[in-house]
């Protein structure tokens, strides 16, 4: 495999790019950088994606996802040779196509699900992870966009193609749904089900479309009522908007899905599309930080970003640190917390197609104050400014996380040149499966 | 007539539990003669037998009251009363440990005395049980009978071997700990709402299994007496019924207080190995072991319906819902009724009070008042405390209602600012299209005075919309309130209307 173009070697510092370079110039440089973790984490025997940069790190299914949607990406960009991209996308479906699925405690998955964590090299299951429907949803959201964007009449990609629609037509949906109603969290081979099922409003929306969409084994019409029945509509701070305290939440499943002007029957009752609805929740974010009721260092309607990010933890920090309650790797929200003074800089990047002014006046504000959030040119999952180390700079966190990669390169392009909104707006699955949840209106 | 048995208390025997003894069940009480047919036969002499007993009595109808054991019942004895009294001395230990964070300086030790909480617990249960005593009862003209009530016939009672008639009977036999079905448990022992206010130390490692209000607010006091706690709960979040942000704060309060919070998570089995309770876990495929000096079981209760000749009577139940009701709170036999926890699902003091009223005025006076109509606040009582009323979003939703959530976080109020009691939030439902309050939910330190102004506006039919116009008291935790109902009033600002209001200024 070859990568073309900038090399580590020449990105920018952070500190660099909160200097009066132009938007396109930082953007370019986020974005490449980010995309670069891709290059970096991956077996290039399987085309598996380790889940952060540490040591030992064994692969997550959704970075695989992230890593197969960002190599039409590189592509576009000229930072890949289609051929290599392809290569690349190949190896990697052929491996979920050939992985053990009989479910056994070493399978990668079952059911045409996947367990969240691979071993890096052979595959199979690690850390008794569970059989995850939600990071399948985020893989299989990859594959459909890696058939989307590889559409030439070669044998590699109409290859490609094929597996791509196999795996998405083995996926045994109606399985994972519980009885009439939403769809399970996970199953484990020791213990069956977990005994969470996805309800309140989620990142899951791209999962029940996958799973509302399947000409093979969908989920039951109710199953999509049954979920947003649990949603709430709330007032808070003065906007109106469907509540989920993390901002990943409202800010997944549009990495992959266009959701601007089509709305299902609960957007219709409320005069509102997720699109608005995530703008609206990027305001609650600057709101939230502007208040900062817990008092934490840094925030500001500038400076924000409460999301799922690693964190610090107690026994890790300097004993003047160590009395205070840290969460470690949580899914950080608003108003109720958990909220222990840790952001994510990547955060705001991903609300750049929702509310791009107030995101690049935080992406700018965050990389000048900050600087040391950004390692390798990339964004670390998250920072602390309460927590700071005898040269004063905040905490951050080790390393790097393929989601917050995958979803930096993705929000950017879409901002820019709507790439992936366009690609699945074409993919029949997605198409269907909005329509059987209801939604109606705009593109669709 | 017999003296009946007085039932063992195994609370120190102190001046305190004299009294409180004097009051519920006096060691040398004789039971009345009967004398012909009673208008209304009470069985049972909690919260809704006393409140029957007495308004029945005070309208002029010859009441008898039965009761097996104390007066009060469940709320008096071993519930609410003495629970509150100890959340109450809890509380102070967690603020005394804390006080830095009110810029008071903190006691350099803070040394529990339980025994000494749990004495002023007494008192106040003895003092409150003034109020339940039987010499009210019989100064209000009620006969109360001590002992098992057993029904022999479609309109005849026998207690203590005599034979009591009535034309309308009301069974308020209350409800029980439910003991869950861990092998080994019942072997090792445990504790419930029935013997742990008879604790005279507390015990060092203490297990809570069940994440209802009775184990989360033991859970969280015990921990605050010093007890290394651990709490076990089979759902993946505490208070299944309440909003997930409520039971989130929750847990996020009780791990705060030191709690080991281990949700979605059953105990299997309990061992005894020297002296100490082995609890084996389950959580999915992972399995652990607690090892603790006491159990607390708070997974439910079950209504008391063994023994009361029931099918005799004529009236349906079972061992799950307890008594079978109409809207009425008739049971199968329309002359014999039913109130409080030995039929309803909200087993609380409050319900228990408002169902023995309707059932006073159906069966005594012909009325037609319906259970379903009434609004019923709940509160469980950590700390926050958690409050609700009405209807949650979920029901709404599944009723079709369009909802609307006004939110407030406390930490938008000035005087939770001001008592650094910003853990929490009230959020207010209305119907989506007009301002008529659903239900609301408020976490608070104290959520259960809050949620009484929205339970007034509910039952009144006061929209969100006229709260706004009334003036609260600055500062105030209820102020909440006004804040949402303020939220709601910019609401009404459309753009149409801002843009004429923006032509009259400039005029």
């Amino acid at each position: 495999m070859s990568a073309v173009g900038a090399d580590a070697d020449d990105r920018v510092s952070a500190s660099t790019l909160a200097a009066p370079v132009s938007d396109a110039v930082l953007l370019d440089a986020l974005q490449r950088a980010a995309f670069d973790y891709f290059l970096q984490a991956v077996n290039p025997h399987n085309g598996l994606v380790a889940d952060t940069s540490r040591a030992q790190s064994p692969c997550s299914i959704a970075v695989v996802g992230f890593a197969l949607s960002v190599y039409p990406v590189a592509v576009a960009h000229g930072w890949m040779l289609r051929a290599d991209a392809v290569a690349r996308t190949l190896l990697t479906l052929r491996f979920f196509r050939d992985s053990d699925q009989r479910g056994g405690e070493q399978s990668s998955g079952c059911h045409g699900f996947y367990f969240h964590f691979l071993d890096l090299r052979t595959g199979a299951r690690v850390w008794r992870s569970e059989l995850s429907m939600i990071d399948t949803a985020l893989l299989l959201a990859g594959v459909l966009t890696a058939a989307a964007f590889f559409d030439a009449d070669s044998a590699d990609e109409n290859e490609l193609r094929q597996i791509a629609d196999a795996l998405y037509r083995r996926v045994d949906w109606r399985w994972a749904q519980q009885d009439g109603g939403s769809i399970r969290h996970g199953w484990k081979p020791e213990s069956g089900f977990l005994h969470y099922c996805w309800d309140g409003y989620s990142e899951a929306i791209m999962l029940y479309v996958l799973a509302l969409g399947s000409p093979t084994h969908p989920v039951t019409s109710d199953c999509y009522r049954a979920w947003t029945a649990t949603y709430q509509w709330e007032n808070l701070y003065g906007y109106e908007f469907l509540y989920a305290g993390p901002l990943f939440v409202h800010q997944f499943s549009q990495a992959w899905i266009d959701l601007r002007g089509i709305r299902d029957g609960f957007m219709r009752s409320k005069d509102c599309d997720y699109f608005e609805n995530s703008l609206r929740a990027t305001e609650v974010q600057r709101e939230y930080a502007r208040r900062n009721p817990l008092g934490w260092v840094g925030y500001d309607e500038d400076c924000w970003g409460l999301t799922a990010c690693d964190g610090p933890q107690a026994e890790q920090l300097a004993l003047c640190y160590r009395q205070g309650r840290w969460f470690g790797y949580a899914a950080r929200g608003l108003p109720y917390g958990p909220d222990d003074g840790t952001l994510s800089g990547w955060a705001a990047a991903a609300a750049l197609p929702f509310a791009p002014t107030c995101a690049l006046r935080a992406m700018r504000t965050m990389l000048a104050r900050y600087p040391e959030m950004l390692t390798a040119g990339r964004y670390a999952s998250s920072f602390n400014p309460t927590l700071r180390d005898t040269d004063g700079n905040a905490w951050v966190s080790a390393g790097h996380y393929g989601l917050d990669q995958g979803i930096v390169v993705m929000m950017i392009e879409n901002w820019r040149s709507g790439l992936h909104w366009q690609l699945l707006r074409d993919c029949p699955y997605i198409g269907n499966g909005l329509r059987r949840a209801g939604f109606r209106g705009g593109w669709l | 007539m017999s003296a009946t048995a007085l039932a063992p208390s195994g609370s120190p025997q102190d001046a305190s539990e004299s009294e409180r003894l004097r009051n519920v069940h006096p060691l040398a009480w004789q039971n009345p003669t009967p004398h012909g047919r009673y208008h209304l036969l009470v069985i049972g002499a909690g919260t809704a037998g006393l409140v029957a007993a007495h308004a029945a009595a005070a309208l002029g109808a010859k009441v008898a009251l039965i009761e097996r054991q104390w007066l009060g019942g469940d709320c008096l004895n071993v519930g609410c009363v003495p629970s509150k009294a100890i959340l109450r001395s809890a509380r102070l230990y967690a603020e005394m440990r804390s006080a830095k964070h009110y810029g008071v300086q903190a006691p350099a030790e803070v040394s529990v005395d339980f025994a000494a909480a749990m004495a002023r617990m007494r008192s106040i249960r003895a003092r409150i049980s003034r109020a339940d005593s039987v010499a009210r009862l019989v100064a209000a003209g009620v006969e109360v009978f001590f002992g098992a009530a057993e029904f022999n016939g479609r309109d005849s009672v026998t207690v203590a071997g005599t034979t009591l008639h009535f034309k309308k009977a009301l069974i308020a036999s209350g409800a029980g700990p439910e003991t869950p079905d861990i092998p080994g448990l019942v072997d090792a022992g445990f504790l419930t709402n029935e013997n742990i206010f008879d604790l005279t130390e507390p015990p060092r490692r203490l297990l809570v299994i069940g994440g209802g209000p009775l184990g989360c607010e033991l859970a969280q006091a015990f921990a605050r007496f010093g007890c290394q706690c651990t709490i076990v709960q089979k759902l993946p979040l505490f208070l299944p019924k309440e909003e997930r942000d409520a039971a989130q704060l929750l847990a996020d309060a009780l791990a705060a207080d030191g709690i080991e919070v281990r949700l979605n998570t059953e105990a299997m089995a309990v061992t005894v190995k020297a002296g100490a309770k082995h609890v084996d876990l389950r959580s999915d495929d992972y399995q652990s072991t607690v090892v603790v000096d006491a159990i607390l079981v708070g997974t439910g209760r079950v209504p008391n319906v063994a023994g009361l000749g029931l099918s005799a009577a004529g009236v349906t139940f079972d061992a799950e819902r307890g008594i079978h009701v109409n809207d009425f709170l008739q049971s199968s036999n329309r002359h014999i009724y039913a109130a409080g926890d030995v039929c309803l699902p909200h087993k609380f003091t409050h319900t228990a009070d408002a169902s023995a009223r309707i059932v006073v005025r159906n069966a005594l006076f012909m009325g037609r008042q319906r259970l379903s109509a009434l609004t019923i606040p709940w509160c469980t009582y950590t700390d926050p405390e958690i409050a609700h009323v009405g209807l949650y979003v979920r029901q709404a939703n599944d009723q079709k209602i369009q909802v609307r959530t006004f939110t407030i976080p406390l930490h938008e109020v000035d005087r939770a600012i001001a008592d650094g009691e910003e853990t929490g939030f009230v959020k207010i439902h209305i119907r989506a299209g007009s301002d008529r309050i659903l239900g609301a939910t408020v976490v608070a330190r104290h959520a259960g005075e809050m949620i009484n102004e929205i339970t007034l506006a509910m039952v009144a039919g006061i929209g969100l919309g006229k709260l706004s116009s009334v003036i609260h008291a600055y500062p105030t935790q209820a102020e909440a309130i006004k804040k949402a109902a303020d939220a709601y009033q910019r609401t009404r600002l459309t753009p149409w209307l801002r843009a004429w209001l923006r032509r009259w200024l400039a005029w």
